[in-house]
Parts: C-alpha cells; structure tokens; sequence
C-alpha cells in the first residue's frame, strides 16, 4: 500500500500533527498500521513515565491523607529548611536554589534536543553533560539538605521536634524517591552522552536524546509539584 | 519512514532555540515567584491559589514547549491525560477519607481527656 493513501503523520508544526479533532484520533486507531508514528523508545519512554506518574501521585497523596489526618501541627516548612547565610536567616533557600537548578538543567537539556535534531552532535554532548553536571550539584544539596535535617534538625521518619511525627516520614519518601531518579537520570545523561560523543547513534538516528530529555524533564516536572505540595503549602 | 528519514524530516519542523529560551526565562520568573508567595509570608486562599496558578502554569510549560507535547498528536495526549482522571478521583476520595479520620481522632482526644 502506498504511503500517501494513509494519513500522514508528520511531525513539529505540521499541520495535521495539531490536528485536535476526534478524527485524527479514530484515523490513528482504525487504520492498519502503527497507532502511532514515533519510535519505539520514545514511546515506551512515555507509558514509563505515565506509570511513574502514578506512583508519585500515590506519594503525595498519601502526604495529603497523612496531613489533612494529623492531629498534631504540621511542622513549618518555611521554617524548617531555613538557612542562616552571612547572618541573614532566609527561609527556604536551599529549595529555591535547588528549584533554580533544576530548571537550569531542564533547559539545557532542551537545547540539547534541539541540536540534536540539527546534527551539531559537539553542542549535544556539552549540553548533555552540562545537564548531568547540574543534576549531579542537585543531588549534592540534597545530600547536605538530608544530613542537615537529620544530624542538626533531629528530624527522623517516625518523629520530629517540630510537630506531627509523619513530617518525616512523607519528607524522607518523597523526596528521596525523586533524589533516586535525578540520580539515575545522571547516569542515563552520562552513558547515552558518552555513546552520542563514540558515535554510536550515527546510522541510528539521535532520537535517543530526546527520550533521554523526556526523562529528564520529568523529573524537573516532578519537582515542580513536589516543591508546591511539600514546601510551600 | 527509518528513523533517519525521520530525523532530517524533524530537523526542518525544529522550533527556534529563542522560543526555549524564553520558556527558560518564564520558568524562571514563575519560580521566583512561587517562591515569593514564601518569602512574604502570604496566607490563606491568596497563598493557595497563586502556589497552584503558579504550579499549573510551570506545568504546563515544562509538558508542552520542553517534552513536546504541543506537536504531539491527539492520540498521544489522550493516552497521556486521560488516565489521569483516576488520579483525580483519587485525590478526592483520600481527602475526605484524611478529614474523616481527623475527625475522629479529635472526637477520641475530647473523650479521653
């Protein structure tokens, strides 16, 4: 059959590609074909992080019921991840300077994409390693954030001084689970970047980054919602 | 289509790199000020809704500009979004189950003294 019977998937500002009517959707499902036009990874990458999706919506909802159930007050995060930086006490701090890494690091991963699509493979690599290295700092004020809580702050998972004893608990969860994927998100960065720089991906096509990138702005995306929920509510 | 007809069919249909800068610099801004919502001490419903608009809007950059979506097809996004319903639901259901049993627990407490 030939290619030009069927619909055209095209893709990035094509037309039929924002195309949001229901059509669109019964053409996809209905005709005898792959339902959707991407690689393979890509879309593996995206039933992945639908699931992931639940599993952080399970945590944070499980911080909501243990909160909204708590008796006790809950401890005050403003407070709690304060600093004292040259004598100024400024609250949550280290959480924006985080946050501003984060983002830092999703942008660049962006541009990585973007170059990669263009064949500028040098750029690719730097800004892949650029986001690995801002990952990397990430984690390592995570790690100061933790040991702070734990060795100065006296916060543990079953109590606290502050208020309600499940402060520690919904803390060390969710937050741990999301420092476990930036951390394992750094190593994605640095194999696949390492693979692109020998390349591995030359005769394969670099869509690889953009899954990576996928990956990786979603756990900038978790943190979005963790820093709402957890540190400003 | 292999995946490198593909990609030199994708490398004409990039979007321009000032239009991620500028989604960049807006998450920026966004953050600064979810962050400010704090650092002013804002309280009450003023303070729930500017840490959900500024949330959502940051959300919704990150999924559409950064990973895409915008120029996904319909057929992606719905399997993307619709299961999220069950989330949704969730949510609901947990609250009013959190209420309730914080209810309870301060019944128990005026009971027992």
């Amino acid at each position: 059959m030939k290619n030009t019977e069927l619909p055209t998937t095209e893709r990035h500002g094509d037309n039929k590609n924002t195309d949001l009517s229901w059509q669109s959707v019964n053409n996809d499902w209905s005709n005898d074909k792959q339902i959707l036009d991407m690689p393979w990874g890509k879309l593996m990458m995206w039933i992945f992080l639908l699931s992931d999706t639940f599993i952080f919506s399970i945590f944070l909802i499980s911080y909501m019921s243990a909160r909204t159930a708590a008796v006790a007050p809950w401890p005050n995060a403003s407070e709690v991840f304060a600093l004292t930086i040259g004598g100024h006490h400024i609250p949550l701090i280290l959480i924006a300077i985080m946050t501003f890494i984060l983002i830092t690091s999703s942008g660049t991963m962006a541009l990585a994409v973007n170059y990669a699509y263009r064949n500028e493979i040098k750029k690719t690599v730097y800004l892949m390693l650029a986001t690995a290295a801002l990952g990397l700092s990430f984690v390592g004020l995570q790690a100061f954030e933790w040991s702070k809580l734990i060795i100065d702050e006296g916060i543990r998972p079953w109590g606290n001084p502050f208020g309600a004893e499940q402060f520690g608990a919904a803390f060390f969860m969710i937050t741990g689970f999301h420092g476990m994927h930036v951390s394992i998100g750094v190593i994605y960065l640095t194999v696949i970047a390492n693979r692109i720089r020998k390349g591995y991906y030359q005769n394969k096509g670099y869509h690889i980054v953009e899954i990576t990138g996928l990956y990786w702005h979603f756990v900038d995306l978790v943190w979005v919602f963790i820093f709402a929920f957890f540190y400003l509510w | 289509m292999n995946n490198i007809e593909q990609q030199s069919e994708q490398a004409k249909h990039q979007p321009p790199i000032a239009m991620y800068l500028k989604v960049w610099l807006l998450l920026f801004i966004l953050s600064t000020f979810s962050y400010m919502v704090d650092y002013f001490n804002f309280q009450g419903a003023l303070r729930w809704g500017l840490i959900l608009l500024f949330m959502f809007l940051k959300a919704g950059f990150i999924i559409s500009i950064f990973m895409h979506v915008t120029w996904e097809r319909l057929t992606l996004k719905m399997i993307l979004f619709l299961p999220l319903f069950a989330v949704i639901v969730f949510i609901a259901l947990m609250f009013i189950e959190g209420d309730y049993i914080f209810t309870n627990r301060n019944i128990t407490t005026v009971i027992n003294g």
